[in-house]
């Protein structure tokens, strides 16, 4: 069977002082091959706990992952990350930087080049070729780092917040760049964020989580996905469901946040 | 203190004349319309001309007070006397008075001179002559040629024509004349501003005696020798003490236990200044080329398994996270991602290191050694031979610069990633 399958995840930290965290508490969830999801949720809600243990980087305390018919258990080349930011490799240059996960697998150097030459032209930055990453601006990065992982050919992408660093038009150019690659390349695709409007763009399934214990609170299913590939993506945001999904959203995480504040307020 | 105040006077008056007058209508450049500049750290860059003056100014001072031929004579500071003086004395025995003439001739101290031949004069006090070296001072029984001497109670009461007594002094113009408790005249020559040689050797001195160390040698090594063993200890010492120090401190920052177990070492021995294992390696291991190179070793050691350790835990983990999930095994994390990423931090801690070794290998030498910039200068000072000092000093100066040079040349080079993660 093919895609990820995530069964009743929960994850538990215990603090020095005694007490613990309970930051996941039995999440499932089934991505078919090739979906695009986004999570959101409040802060301290468990969505980068989550991204860890997909990606391997963390073990759950309870529940396991299927990756397309096998257990997911430590890191793999099957599923890329694309972290915030800081996450290249500053001692090497933009080709090296994205031939990195071939080099590993050991891969002849002219495939490895073609591979390389290949997504730097989907990506754009051809001419960086030879640059040291410290040389580019955010957005540039962002698009090694998202060449990077795509040349590995993952199963399976994971993007912590890959744009929050970026400013309002880069971010919306390289929504527009995730969106033709997901398209392009049929990969599934889980995206974290921390906007909502990215979150509605660049999701077919939203998933909204709730904190203490973090939890899936709600899940949608969008068109603004399908409709955003090789669109404006201003346009997209005009459709009337759009606005009435992100004001629900907002408001729903609206008073997640005020009932932490209450709680803790109570607690004091 | 006179120096200093030609110092200050060279400072303000280069400051105005160069920022008011000479650099009015430089640059307009960015920098230059800035209106906020006090507290803008960005906007303070050295004044080229202020190092350049700098420079010259230490030269023009070191000169000045040396009386250096490199100058021009005007711009000396008034020197030594040196020539010859003149001045009377008149002696009293009961009631007799006599006046006689004191030839004082005052000689640089490298070219030893006679007293001249004096016409002994008329009356019962004879007239007298002395040779007295630039800077020293003399005492001169200026009654033992005369007639009446003390035993008969004869005095000086006079030195051209002021009374004196035990302990006055009188300026003769050339010199100052003291009586001594016993009635002697102690002649001190005008000693000017300028420093003596064995204090303060000229600039051309210490040049030239850095050309005759050169062809000549000391103490049975020449000059590059003397250098080369340093240079040779420095680099011997470090690269044994980088050997051990970056895969120790690799391990320290790899694994719990080796962290746990070299940590109290480690932590213990780098604040001890190498300068303090000196006796201890001396006991051990002598004073030869053995004891200096464990020292260095020392030395640099602990600041390279320190480097080391904080380049290895300053990897982000976003960067070993994103090498495990393109499918990097561990060996390919440590030799393209920890590797890499801490080799900044063993640049800076090499550079640290290269430095304090090239301090200690000279405060080695000082202490006890055959050959070496250190033994060099120490010998010398023994021998007041202060030319030697200076020279050895500036030469440590070069080198010791040269070094910290080269490793940011190197960095640059080889690191050039350095703080851009």
């Amino acid at each position: 069977m093919s895609g990820l399958s995530i069964q009743s995840i929960s994850m538990r930290f215990d603090l020095p002082n005694g007490g613990h965290v309970q930051a996941l508490q039995d999440v499932s969830l089934d991505l078919k091959a090739g979906e695009l999801l986004s999570v959101l949720g409040p802060s301290g809600c468990g969505k980068t706990t989550l991204l860890n243990i997909v990606a391997g980087f963390l073990a759950p305390t309870d529940g396991k992952m299927i990756l397309n018919g096998h257990e997911i258990n430590g890191p793999d080349a099957e599923r890329g990350m694309v972290f915030q930011q800081g996450a290249l490799f500053e001692w090497m240059s933009v080709r090296e930087n994205v031939g990195f996960g071939p080099s590993m697998k050991g891969m002849p150097k002219t495939d490895k080049a073609e591979i390389v030459d290949h997504l730097l032209d989907v990506v754009g930055l051809q001419d960086f070729k030879e640059k040291a990453v410290y040389e580019l601006s955010g957005g540039m990065q962002q698009r090694v780092a998202l060449a990077r992982c795509l040349a590995n050919d993952p199963d399976v992408i994971l993007m912590d917040e890959p744009l929050g660093a970026l400013d309002a038009l880069t971010r919306e150019k390289m929504q527009s760049l995730v969106l033709k690659l997901w398209k392009e390349t049929g990969k599934t695709i889980i995206l974290i964020t921390h906007s909502v409007e990215e979150a509605l763009l660049l999701g077919e399934r939203l998933l909204v989580m709730a904190p203490r214990p973090g939890r899936i609170h709600k899940e949608y299913r969008l068109p603004f996905a399908e409709m955003g590939v090789d669109a404006d993506l201003r346009e997209v945001k005009k459709h009337p469901e759009f606005a009435e999904r992100r004001e629900e959203i907002l408001g729903m995480i609206w008073d997640m946040e005020e009932e932490i504040m209450g709680r803790t307020e109570a607690a004091t | 203190m006179i120096p200093f105040l030609i110092y200050v006077a060279i400072f303000v008056i280069a400051f105005f004349v160069v920022t008011k007058i000479a650099q009015r209508s430089a640059i307009a450049d960015y920098g230059s319309l800035k209106t906020v500049t006090f507290g803008d750290e960005s906007a303070v860059t050295p004044n080229r001309a202020a190092s350049v003056i700098s420079i010259l100014t230490i030269f023009l001072l070191w000169g000045m007070f040396t009386g250096s031929a490199l100058l021009p004579k005007f711009l000396h500071a008034p020197g030594p006397f040196e020539g010859t003086g003149t001045f009377e004395y008149t002696a009293q025995a009961g009631n007799e008075r006599d006046t006689a003439t004191v030839t004082v001739v005052v000689h640089p101290i490298d070219t030893p001179t006679e007293a001249p031949e004096v016409a002994p004069g008329d009356g019962w006090a004879k007239d007298d002559s002395v040779a007295i070296g630039m800077w020293r001072s003399g005492l001169l029984r200026v009654d033992r040629n005369d007639e009446l001497g003390r035993g008969d109670g004869a005095a000086v009461i006079e030195i051209n024509g002021s009374k004196v007594q035990p302990g006055d002094t009188v300026d003769v113009g050339f010199a100052t004349v003291t009586i001594s408790d016993k009635g002697t005249p102690n002649i001190q020559p005008d000693k000017g501003w300028q420093m003596e040689p064995i204090w303060l050797p000229a600039p051309e001195a210490v040049v030239k005696r850095i050309g005759e160390i050169a062809s000549e040698g000391f103490r049975g090594s020449t000059l590059w020798e003397h250098l080369g063993y340093s240079l040779f200890r420095v680099v011997v010492g470090f690269f044994f003490g980088a050997l051990v120090g970056i895969p120790l401190g690799y391990a320290m920052g790899l694994s719990n236990w080796f962290r746990g177990w070299f940590d109290p070492i480690v932590e213990f021995m780098r604040p001890v200044p190498p300068l303090a294992l000196i006796p201890l390696v001396i006991i051990w291991a002598g004073i030869g080329e053995t004891g200096k190179i464990i020292l260095l070793f020392l030395a640099a050691l602990w600041i390279m398994a320190i480097a080391a350790r904080s380049g290895v835990s300053g990897v982000k983990i976003s960067k070993v996270h994103a090498a495990y999930s393109l499918g990097a095994s561990k060996a390919q994390i440590m030799r393209h991602v920890i590797v890499p990423n801490s080799l900044p931090e063993i640049f800076t801690g090499a550079r640290v290191a290269m430095g304090v070794c090239w301090g200690t290998v000279v405060a080695a030498e000082l202490v006890a050694a055959e050959q070496g910039a250190g033994m060099m200068i120490m010998v010398a000072s023994k021998f007041q031979n202060t030319d030697i000092v200076i020279m050895g000093i500036i030469l440590i100066g070069i080198i010791g610069f040269g070094i910290d040079m080269l490793m940011r040349w190197a960095e640059r080079i080889l690191v050039p990633w350095k703080g851009k993660g």
